[in-house]
């Protein structure tokens, strides 16, 4: 999961870094994600992961780095099947 | 009375590569009827508009300092007068952090040219009783 969220970030998040040199934890938003691009960040997941994230986890916590981002879709799943 | 400023810039360029690669999920997750409303012209949604209106969620995150917390984009919303002039309307979550934080009153300005939207938010807020 953390390679395809990884893929995303670099994809959509318009970073102005290698994000496959950055760290799983690594701040995206100190590493210059803004706002808007984390807002495409969230609508990719959602078409990659066919879920909705709902808008109590649209937090500036849940898509700030790639470990946060990954911990945010497992809880996710981890509902949508139960 | 005491006063918060928020301020926040969007590239139209951006909003318009959004709109193009997710359309209405896009439009309808971040923005209320009232905002695509006062967006759309003859010819489809207008980004330089949404753009603005965009910066003006987040100018108004920074005035309420949510410190981390999410507020769905939808419970800020920017309305257009008749005459012109932008307002906010606030609801849900957004409207509480409001009133936690004793705000008075909220003015919004916003500005957009060429490639590059902006907007300015200021809070009045009630002054703090002095403890005695």
């Amino acid at each position: 999961m953390t390679d395809e969220v990884r893929r995303i970030v670099k994809e959509h998040g318009r970073l102005p870094v290698d994000v496959d040199s950055l760290p799983a934890d690594a701040d995206l938003y100190e590493a210059g994600m803004t706002s808007h691009a984390s807002v495409n960040v969230m609508l990719a997941l959602e078409d990659s992961f066919d879920l909705e994230f709902p808008d109590h986890m649209l937090t500036r916590d849940a898509f700030e780095s790639i470990s946060a981002i990954s911990a945010a879709l497992g809880q996710l799943l981890h509902q949508e099947a139960a | 009375m005491p006063l918060r400023v928020g301020v926040d810039l969007v590239p139209v360029a951006r909003v318009e590569e959004t709109i193009h690669a997710h359309a209405d999920r896009y439009l309808n997750r971040i923005y209320t009827e009232r905002e695509l409303g006062d967006c759309r012209t003859e010819t489809g949604v207008n980004p330089e508009r949404l753009a603005a209106r965009f910066a003006a969620k987040e100018a108004t995150m920074k005035v309420l300092r949510p410190a981390g917390e999410g507020i769905p984009w939808k419970s800020i919303g920017v309305r257009r007068e008749p005459a012109g002039w932008v307002e906010l309307d606030l609801s849900g979550r957004a409207a509480e952090l409001a009133e936690d934080a004793g705000v008075a009153h909220l003015a919004l300005s916003l500005t957009h040219e060429g490639e590059m939207a902006a907007a300015v938010v200021v809070a009045e807020l009630y002054p703090k009783e002095e403890e005695t």
